[in-house]
Order: structure tokens, then C-alpha cells, then sequence
């Protein structure tokens, strides 16, 4: 244990232009955190505002103009601005270099050259919201979104823009997982969240020049008239949309991978129980990153695509989905014999399990072709889809941040709040998005501003129980703030939780400027529970 | 399965199709739901035995991480339930799309904002798909400007429209009745208000139907048929009849300035009156009222001289002050 910390990263260099140039990860990933967390509640508002409007059927609330702007910066925002970047650029960033022993990622100036590059084409985004938004989805499919007279190229050019940082983020990451671990830590000692950051970055450089490949083809459309996709000038919008898909695809698992990666080390810490089926969730992670390339045409099941395409999309996508399965059966069978405490962290894991299971078996219903005919573009897909990102990703996004909050900023928040809010999200979600199942099934479909009498009684019970999902998630995340502002700080040494990976054992918190203050060493594995006993410290 | 149930998760069972791709519903939802029962009492029976008790101390804990046999049956028993699923899926699937070769043959067409259908005898519709009972309908459908998509939640069945591109569904409806269509694919403005509905009647009905279809019924005064045409021709999506502003200018706003000018985006203004009336149904980009956006589609071919003609009436007649 390290005692008598003088400096850590927060207070030391002092200044605005030590953050505004630092090249310290740690502080680019809170500059990710804060930045991502804004665009969060912005998205948020707008999902709130689009539940407010379907509370009741007609255009009670806004116009059907008002509400395709909503729902598309909605989508765009939380996407483009929070999710994909937001995780790996906040916790990755904060926790990457510490779980592997290094004092900073492979390459610290690109780093800092990726935050910028993310806000700068965050700028392109906030342009679109002040000019009058834009209207064609977050999917931009042709020809509307050549056609809409909205703001499609500055959105488009900002996400071409964020693409770019997502790149050299993932780049940055591999080469860091690859040279700078620590001696005696290798791949099979690595945290899970570390391969899971492995396989997230692997997908953000494979797949994300396909989409910005995409975006520049539907720029040259729109102002120089080459005909691409619109099939008025001779193109073809169904290419369009296998483009799409093929980087979109692949980003649902840039989304979720890296939230797998922070439930595999929420579980064992938490039940002090070695990981179940260690190899297991490493290697599943990256066929998961692999397989995901390859099953893009089940979101075009109605297309018109040849039934063999649909056939072969179709049992593809099954072999994502039978790994994803074992993983959950490892998470759970890591608390087998384990001493499992109720923290805040850990009730985020159990509720992810418990919400990402249902968003895992839906996906189930909507891979068998005949059943997604009927299913296609009904509100199934959105309560599958947001059980997938909002039920996995930001509930395990939320507790990876109440794991680590600690460690990274040396502050304990008030934990019977955090696990009121953790319970709040739970019910709100769950109320919100069930009955969403119920609306697709019966024929509701999506993107709707308006709807008719039959489906009334379940869209007003999903918007009451939005606005306790709204009010819990607010104030988890408040809460978390108010324990900085409060400087409710713990003991320099502090790991509550007994985590056993070297962000845990080997540094102060928060984090000395050059993370460790002499090399690190390493002892054991970072879920050693059956050979090392590391003891909860934690003092306010 | 159980009728209660079929009501309870599905819209009715319509097309000789549905009940197969319900029950594969059934199937998956029933194994999904053994799944999640195993995953939730796992889950809850696990963390509860094994909690951390009140000032217990730290200890080493099991090393056990794997097991070969429950390895084994959580690979090989989600592997044999969605073998089952995917040969279903396709099987099923493969009944969707085998048009039977006795079809009738019905032309869809998607415009923003509403449907078109042409019948194989000639004669069309507008929003109103009109198909007999028992008898296999294929529709070959495509789109005059974005992309649309034709569902009909009863039927089981949707199929993307595209424009240059010809798409094609099939249905076989069992029960006479009048049930919704809808559009699943996002198409601007008008979206959510692009619903139409597909009648189902007996076989010999229908014929009696075609057969009248396109032929003019010269019996009802212009306003009336003017009335009966403003939502059989889907104007009700963009302009009310009571003042409000929806995508268009409410009709009542119109019958209200006849004779008075009317300011356009570009500036130009003109006096509205039947010409006016008349070449904005069937010209509508070239004049665009103040303030929407000319997102009208052309009603070119799509109006005869009566209607038109009973449209400008009605509209007309929709201001009770008028002197016309």
C-alpha cells in the first residue's frame, strides 16, 4: 500500500492549459468523461421529450417535423457522441495504462490529438442541433437523406470527423495492449476489461473507415449529383444500406464489447471469486468482434435482398449469439462459492445480466427470418435495442463508473443513494421499454410521431415509467459528481472493493501524475481470489 | 395455441401464413423463457448463498472456474434450440416468398404520403387495398420517390418499397374484414400518417366490385364526392378540415380567402380560385404557400376532371359564409 501521496493527477500540474494540453490519459479521460456524460443528458432530454410526445396519440405536444428531428438526434447523439466514444475514451482511457503496469498509452499526443478530433466533430453535431436539426434518422438512409432539405452534411461530416478519433483510439489501445505491459503480465494475466478494450479497438479500425467511406459517397451525392444511391440519379439505395450496416453492425459490439469487459470485472471483485471460464470470455470476445463482421444483412431482411442472403444472414447470426450465451452462464458461475457483496457496482452487474439477457434472447425472435418479417421496424426492435445498449452498455457503463470512481478520483460517493438510483434505473427501464415488446408485436411501428387509439394504453405507461428512468439516472450521476464537489475523499490507499489488478494494488488514489511511483511489479493475476488475499481499505 | 393468448401478443391471425409464425413465436418465446428463468434464479440463488455475511472476514475463495460438463450443455443446448429456430425461420420464410402461381396480381405503389393500388382488370385505389377472400393476392410493389414499407400487421408480411425496383409479397386472406396497413419504413413528414387499410371480401363480392371499379358514379353532387374524396385520396394526411396547420394549409384556410390573394415562399402572391385550386392538386411545387414546405406529390393521373371538379367544390364549401 502506498501511503503519504503528495501529488496525484488532478491537482498536479496546476492550470487551464495543463489540461487543455495534457497529454496525461488520465486526464484526457476525464476531459472523454465529462464531454460524454453532457451528451448523454442531451440525448436523454430529447428521448424524454419524445416520450412526452407519445404519451398520447396526435400532435399534442410537437409537430411531426419537430418529433423526426428529436428522434434522430436522439439516435445520432447517443451513438455518435456518447456510447461509441464515451466508454472506451473515458474508462478506457482512465484505466488501460494502470491495468497493464505502463505510465501512459502507446502513443499520448495522438491521444490527445483523438479528444480533439471527437470534439471538434462534436462541433459539427452541436451546429446541426442550432441550425434546425436534422430529420432523416441516425441511419441516413437513401434517398430521403439526399433529398431532405434538413441538415444531413454538417451531421454526416461530424461523424465522418468522430471517426477518426475513434480510429486513432483504437489504434493507440492495440499498440499499448501489445508493447507496454508490464513483465510477467501476459495475455492470459490481463484483466478481462483489458481484451475487451483489445476487441473493441479491433472493430473501431477495421469498421469505421467503411462508414466514413459511406458518409463521404453520400456528401459527393448531395453536392456534386454522382449518382450513388439515389436511384433518381441512377443509384442504388440498397448498396447503401449494406454499407451502412457493414460498419453499424459491427459498431453494436464496439458498444457492447467494452461493457462485457466491465461486468467481467465488476463480477469476480465484487463476489471475491476467481472468473469463471477465463479463456472462455477472452476468446469469445474476439470471435464475437469477428463474427460481427459477418451477419450486417439481418437488419435488411426486408429489403428485397436474395432469399439466400437472407438465409445465410440468418444462421450467421445465430453464431453471435451462442458465445454471447456462454458468457452470461460464466458471469453467473463466477459467484459460485464466491462472498458476494451488494455494493452499487455489483447491482449494476446483476441488473445487466438480468436486462441484457432479455436484449440477448429478443435478438433470438428477430434472427428467424419469417418471425423478423412481421418484426421489422416495430417498436420490438427499439425495446430490443435498448435493452441491448441502454440495459447492457449504459448500465454497465454506470457501474464500471461506480467501481472505479474511487480509484480514479479519490472520492466515495454516498452508496445507499447509489443503490436507490441503481434499483430506480432498473424499474424505470424496465417499465419503459417491456411494454415496447408488447407495442411491436401488435403491429406499432417505429418512428412514428403519431399513433393510432389501439396502442395508447402501453405507450402512456412507457412514458410514465421513462421519467423515473430519466430522474434515477440523473441522480446516479449527480451523485457521483456531488462526492467530488463535496471532496468526500478516501484514504490515498484506498481499494474498497479488494481489487486484486494493478490499478488496485499499485497505485494512490487518485493516481500519482506518473501512475506508479516506482515500476511496478507483478504479484499475482487479477483474479487471484483463491491464492492472494488483497483487504478492503477504505477510510473517508 | 390458446386464442387468449394469440390476442394478447398478436393483432388477428388473417393470412393462411400467420399461425405458423406465431406458434414459431411461441416456440422461441417458451424456450427464451426457460433460458432467462435459468439465467434469473441462477442469478438470484447464487449471489444470496454465497453473500458476503455481516463482518465476516476475507477468505481465499474456491478455485473452481470451469466445468467441462456445464460448459458442455450451455453450448449444446442454446445450439439445438436455435437449430430448431433457424430451420423454422427459414422453412416459414420459404412459404412467404413462393408466390402460388394462380395469384392475382396487384400493383402497390408507396408515394409520400400515401398508397396507390392498381387491379389487374384496370381501375385504382387510393388507401384502400380491396382483395378477396380465400383466393392467393400477389402484390409487386415499388416507390415513386423515397423508400416505404408495406406492412400489414394482420397478414404477417411486410415488404420494403423502392423506387425503380419492384418488390414482391404475397397473402392469402381467411377472413373477410377491414384491417390497417402501415408504413415501417421512415419516409419524411408524413410518415406516421401514411397508413392505409386492406378490405378483405368474399370472392364473389370482390368480382362485383371490380367490376364497378373506375366507372364514374355520376349520381352524387360534386361536394359530397369532393367530401368522400378528400380521405379516399389521402388529403386528410397534410390538410384539415377545421383551420389547423398540419404538413399543408388546412382547406378551410382556403375556402375562407377564395377570392382574396395568397402570399407564396417566393414572394409572388396570386387570387385563389378554382384555377388556382386545380393546378395546386396537380402542379403543387410550382406554387408553395408561405411558410410549409413543398413536399406535395402530383395527383397527376391520379384525378379525373369530375373529381378535381368536386374536390374544388367541396373545398370551396367547407367556409359557411361563402356566397358559392
Amino acid at each position: 500500500m502506498i501511503e503519504n501521496v503528495k501529488q496525484n493527477y488532478l491537482t498536479h500540474p496546476k492550470g487551464i492549459m495543463s489540461w487543455l494540453l495534457t497529454l496525461d490519459h488520465k486526464r484526457i479521460g476525464l476531459m472523454y468523461l465529462v464531454s460524454g456524460i453532457l451528451f448523454f443528458f442531451m440525448g436523454g432530454l430529447l428521448a424524454l421529450g419524445m416520450r412526452l410526445e407519445l404519451a398520447a396519440p396526435g400532435n399534442d405536444f410537437i409537430s411531426s417535423e419537430q418529433y423526426n428531428n428529436i428522434y434522430t438526434l436522439h439516435g445520432a447523439i447517443m451513438i455518435f457522441l456518447f456510447i461509441i466514444p464515451a466508454i472506451p475514451g473515458a474508462l478506457g482511457n482512465i484505466l488501460l495504462p494502470l491495468m497493464v503496469g505502463a505510465k501512459d498509452v502507446a502513443f499520448p499526443r495522438l491521444n490527445l490529438a483523438s479528444f480533439y478530433i471527437y470534439s471538434f466533430g462534436a462541433l459539427f453535431a452541436l451546429y446541426t442541433i442550432v441550425n434546425g436539426g436534422v430529420d432523416t434518422g441516425w441511419t441516413f438512409y437513401t434517398p430521403y437523406s439526399t433529398q431532405s432539405s434538413s441538415n444531413v452534411v454538417p451531421m454526416t461530416l461530424g461523424i465522418f470527423i468522430i471517426g477518426f478519433s475513434s480510429i486513432l483510439t483504437g489504434l493507440n489501445f492495440i499498440a499499448t495492449v501489445h508493447k507496454m505491459r508490464i513483465p510477467g503480465l501476459t495475455w492470459y494475466k490481463l484483466p478481462l476489461f483489458v481484451w475487451a478494450l483489445y476487441g473493441t479497438s479491433l472493430v473501431q479500425i477495421t469498421a469505421t473507415p467503411v462508414l466514413a467511406i459511406t458518409m463521404v459517397l453520400l456528401m459527393l451525392e448531395r453536392f456534386l449529383g454522382i449518382g450513388i444511391f439515389d436511384p433518381a440519379l441512377g443509384g442504388d439505395p440498397v448498396l447503401y444500406q449494406h454499407f451502412f450496416w457493414f460498419y453499424s453492425h459491427p459498431a453494436v459490439y464496439i458498444m457492447i464489447l467494452p461493457a462485457f469487459g466491465i461486468i467481467s470485472e465488476i463480477i469476480p471483485v465484487h463476489s471475491r471469486k476467481k472468473i469463471w471460464g477465463y479463456k472462455f470470455i477472452a476468446y469469445s470476445t474476439l470471435s464475437i468482434a469477428f463474427i460481427g463482421f459477418l451477419v450486417w444483412g439481418h437488419h435488411m431482411f426486408t429489403s428485397g435482398q436474395s432469399v439466400f442472403s437472407q438465409i445465410v444472414f440468418s444462421f450467421i447470426t445465430y453464431f453471435v449469439g451462442i458465445p454471447t450465451g456462454v458468457k452470461i452462464f460464466s458471469w453467473i458461475l463466477t459467484m459460485y462459492k464466491g462472498q458476494v457483496s451488494f455494493t452499487p457496482p455489483m447491482i449494476y452487474a446483476l441488473s445487466f445480466l438480468f436486462l441484457f439477457t432479455i436484449g440477448g434472447l429478443t435478438g433470438i425472435f428477430l434472427g428467424a427470418v419469417a418471425l423478423d418479417i412481421h418484426l421489422h421496424d416495430t417498436y420490438f426492435v427499439v425495446a430490443h435495442f435498448h435493452y441491448v445498449m441502454q440495459g447492457g452498455t449504459i448500465v454497465a457503463f454506470l457501474g464500471g463508473l461506480h467501481h472505479w470512481w474511487p480509484k480514479s478520483f479519490g472520492t466515495m460517493y454516498n452508496q445507499t443513494i447509489a443503490n436507490i438510483c441503481a434499483f430506480g434505473v432498473f424499474l424505470g427501464f424496465n417499465g419503459t421499454f417491456f411494454p415496447q415488446f408488447l407495442l411491436g408485436l401488435r403491429g406499432m411501428p417505429r418512428r412514428y410521431a403519431t399513433y393510432s387509439e389501439q396502442f395508447v394504453e402501453l405507450h402512456s405507461y412507457s412514458t410514465f415509467w421513462s421519467g423515473i428512468l430519466g430522474f434515477s439516472i440523473f441522480f446516479a450521476i449527480v451523485n457521483l459528481f456531488w462526492s467530488f464537489m463535496k471532496r468526500n475523499k478516501v484514504d490515498p490507499g484506498s481499494n474498497p472493493w479488494g481489487g486484486m489488478s494493478l490499478e488496485w494494488t499499485h497505485t494512490s488514489s487518485p493516481p500519482h501524475p506518473h501512475n506508479f511511483e516506482t515500476d511496478p511489479v507483478f504479484e499475482h493475476g487479477p483474479y487471484d481470489y483463491d491464492k492472494v488475499i488483497v483487504e478492503k481499505t477504505y477510510k473517508k | 395455441m390458446f386464442d387468449w393468448l394469440t390476442e394478447f401478443f398478436f393483432p388477428k391471425q388473417v393470412s393462411t401464413f400467420a399461425s405458423d409464425i406465431d406458434n414459431l413465436f411461441y416456440f422461441i418465446f417458451y424456450s427464451s423463457l426457460v433460458l432467462f428463468l435459468i439465467v434469473v434464479i441462477g442469478m438470484v440463488y447464487l449471489s444470496i448463498k454465497y453473500r458476503a455475511r455481516k463482518d465476516e472476514p476475507l477468505r481465499l475463495t474456491s478455485s473452481k472456474d470451469h466445468s467441462n460438463l456445464l460448459e458442455s450443455l450451455f453450448f449444446i443446448i442454446p445450439l439445438i434450440l436455435v437449430s430448431i429456430t433457424f430451420v423454422w425461420g427459414i422453412r416459414s420464410y420459404l412459404k412467404m416468398v413462393i408466390v402460388p402461381d394462380d395469384a392475382i396480381e396487384i400493383k402497390v405503389t408507396g408515394v409520400s404520403w400515401f398508397w396507390t393500388f392498381d387491379y389487374p382488370d384496370g381501375g385504382q385505389t387510393l388507401n384502400e387495398l380491396v382483395v378477396p377472400s380465400n383466393t392467393p393476392v400477389k402484390l409487386v410493389l415499388s416507390s415513386k420517390d423515397v423508400l416505404h414499407s408495406f406492412f400489414i400487421p394482420v397478414m404477417r408480411s411486410k415488404m420494403d418499397c423502392l423506387p425503380n425496383r419492384y418488390n414482391v409479397m404475397w397473402f392469402d386472406a381467411t377472413k373477410e374484414g377491414v384491417y390497417d396497413i402501415f408504413c415501417t419504413e421512415y419516409c419524411g413528414t408524413g410518415h406516421s400518417a401514411m397508413g392505409a387499410q386492406v378490405i378483405v371480401m368474399k370472392p364473389a363480392q370482390y368480382e362485383e366490385w371490380a367490376s364497378e371499379l373506375g366507372a364514374d358514379d355520376d349520381s352524387i353532387p360534386l361536394d359530397e364526392l369532393g367530401a368522400r374524396l378528400y380521405t379516399q385520396k389521402a388529403c386528410n394526411t397534410c390538410h384539415t378540415e377545421d383551420g389547423s396547420a398540419l404538413v399543408g394549409p388546412s382547406f378551410l384556410q382556403t375556402s375562407q380567402m377564395y377570392e382574396q390573394e395568397r402570399v407564396f415562399d417566393d414572394g409572388t402572391s396570386s387570387v385563389i380560385d378554382d384555377n388556382y385550386v386545380r393546378s395546386s392538386i396537380l402542379e403543387p411545387q410550382t406554387q408553395i404557400v408561405a411558410g410549409y414546405q413543398g413536399v406535395m406529390p402530383t395527383y397527376q393521373g391520379l384525378l379525373n376532371d369530375r373529381e378535381l371538379d368536386a374536390l374544388i367544390a367541396y373545398i370551396k364549401s367547407l367556409d359557411g359564409d361563402s356566397q358559392i
